[in-house]
């Protein structure tokens, strides 16, 4: 069966996702695509120094890709930039390992549930879809930042 | 015995056994492969034609003196007079091995589409294959051509009252699928093509999907090209087909360049040689000629009316089923008139991808997503789809497990 798939987890941040729809104000958002599927979600950020103020994001896709942007804000809101993107990184590690990689729960917290996701190919690029977009604002919103 | 003669019944059970695939399971379950749409499966016969190639004809062709490549040739070439014969053609020179479909457009834009200028018209429609749209947009950007499309109805069929605006004196290529990828729609070609040729306009249809299930005769559609391919009709990927009217292709110029397709090269000019060698440059895809040859083979010895039968009668059981589950929205017919075995549909609320992942979980594949027609979608209102496809080795027994297992996607996701 999908068991490992549909982690009750997922099924919870898709049916009742956290913090969904777009926010005012915010300092640069990425809208992403999956060309395979047609999925789509828009990621803004608002930052203030070096704190992730709001995360708001809205899209259309599959359960894991909208899981995953609910995991997303969940774990990168209030947070630091740095921490962000240390999740980034462990989540994108995790979903690119083949089912490999031993995530590590005190950094992805609910995002472990998407260990089982990793082992569906076909899938990873759903569950990345948010996360490469937050990413793509954050560079955005500190490009802006530094521009004179 | 008196009355009326039952026509002859499809024997499936018999037939799926020449399928060896059907008998794997995936996931635990016995495979019902419902993508047929996306490719077909392959019977041991088409296997074994290009197995029997490798192990003792392999050579390349129209160029050895030696046995191998005599056979190897008039194997190649074999099939070519196969798939002339399998879809009506007047001669073998009509048919032009290619890629795939996509090719064969591709070729058709690029090389009869050199004689367009600023400001004529090509007209698609809303319902094409991705294959059916690119190359007529980059077409039309390249010589300043306008590029045009039919609308479709909510019912799924293509709005022909804008036929005569739409198809004027400007246009110069109509390029339409036969049936629908989607919708599974048959369109009404006749009225398309009668209107086409009296602007002065030619006609590519898109046999993609219809060619494998209906028992295409290009004489009676009276198109100028029909595109098609091997891997939906029981061949191997690799080849497809480009049939183009004589005249037509005789006024063609090359499409690729290379060996084969010449008459004589010097440094500074090249002759080309006739259609079809005109449109194959370099070593074209031998073995799996082969392959669709025993493909078209087996398609006939079955019967493409008997096929199609099945698969009327099939289809018509899928859209009664599939009318049970809640909620389900079916595109395109509802009914089987003119409409093939292709059932898209949307459970509101649950994505494609989702009801394709609990689908597999149970050994029914399906396809999910835009099916590289991603404009009848946004027609639809909807991102992606669910379809099933099927073709002469499914059952009801296998509808019936499609529809079961809707329902446990919506248990899952409900």
């Amino acid at each position: 069966m999908t068991d490992a798939l549909y982690q009750e987890i997922i099924l919870d941040h898709y049916k009742h996702p956290h913090g969904r729809g777009l926010r005012e104000p915010y300092q640069a958002q990425a809208h992403h695509v999956n060309p395979t599927c047609g999925d789509e979600v828009t990621v803004r950020v608002q930052l203030s120094g070096e704190q992730v103020e709001d995360v708001s994001y809205e899209g259309m896709g599959c359960s894991i890709s909208q899981a995953a942007a609910s995991v997303l804000y969940d774990l990168v809101r209030g947070g630091t930039v740095e921490a962000a993107l240390t999740r980034h990184d462990a989540f994108q590690a995790m979903m690119t390992g083949r089912g490999e990689v031993e995530p590590d729960e005190n950094v992805l917290e609910d995002g472990v549930a998407f260990a089982g996701v990793a082992k569906y190919p076909a899938r990873v690029k759903c569950a990345l879809l948010p996360w490469m977009a937050f990413k793509d604002a954050v560079l955005r919103a500190n490009e802006t930042e530094t521009q004179p | 015995m008196t009355g009326t003669v039952a026509a002859p019944v499809l024997d499936v059970a018999r037939a799926r056994k020449d399928f060896p695939i059907l008998s794997r399971e995936v996931n635990g379950h016995p495979l019902v492969y419902l993508d047929s749409g996306n490719t077909s499966q392959k019977p041991r016969a088409v296997i074994e034609a290009m197995r029997q190639h490798y192990e003792r004809h392999n050579a390349n062709v129209a160029r050895s003196v030696h046995q191998l490549g005599t056979e190897a040739t008039e194997a190649y070439e074999g099939a070519r007079a196969k798939v002339a014969a399998f879809i009506g053609a007047t001669s073998p020179d009509e048919v032009v091995f290619t890629k795939n479909s996509t090719e064969a457009i591709n070729l058709v834009a690029y090389s009869y589409g050199a004689r367009l200028r600023l400001g004529d018209e090509v007209v698609i429609s809303e319902m094409e294959h991705h294959s059916n749209i690119v190359p007529w947009q980059l077409l039309c950007d390249r010589i300043g051509a306008t590029l045009r499309w039919f609308r479709v109805s909510d019912e799924g069929r293509l709005d022909l009252s804008t036929l005569d605006r739409l198809v004027n004196e400007r246009t110069r290529i109509v390029s339409i699928a036969h049936m629908s990828n989607v919708l599974g729609t048959i369109n009404p070609t006749e009225a398309i093509v009668k209107r086409a040729h009296e602007v002065g306009a030619v006609v590519l249809l898109d046999g993609s999907q219809s060619v494998p299930h209906l028992g295409v005769d290009v004489t009676a559609l009276d198109a100028d090209f029909l595109a098609f391919t091997s891997h939906k009709m029981l061949g191997p990927t690799g080849i497809g087909v480009l049939w183009g009217r004589s005249e037509v292709l005789e006024s063609m110029p090359p499409f690729l360049g290379g060996g084969s397709m010449i008459e004589t090269v010097s440094l500074e000019k090249t002759t080309f040689a006739k259609p079809p060698t005109r449109f194959e440059a370099g070593t074209p895809p031998i073995a799996q000629a082969v392959g669709l040859g025993a493909a078209v083979d087996y398609l006939s010895a079955l019967g493409m009316a008997k096929l199609a039968r099945h698969e009327a009668q099939l289809t018509g059981y899928a859209l009664e089923a599939l009318a049970t589950v809640p909620g389900l929205r079916l595109f395109g017919p509802a009914t089987t008139r003119d409409r093939g075995g292709i059932l898209s549909f949307d459970l509101p609320g649950i994505h494609p991808h989702d009801v394709g992942q609990v689908l597999d979980s149970l050994g029914v594949q399906v396809r999910v997503g835009h099916h590289c027609a991603r404009p009848i979608c946004v027609r639809y209102g909807v991102a992606a789809m669910t379809r099933a496809s099927l073709y002469l080795y499914n059952t009801t027994d296998e509808v019936d497990a499609l529809v079961a297992g809707l329902a446990q996607v919506r248990k899952v996701f409900g």
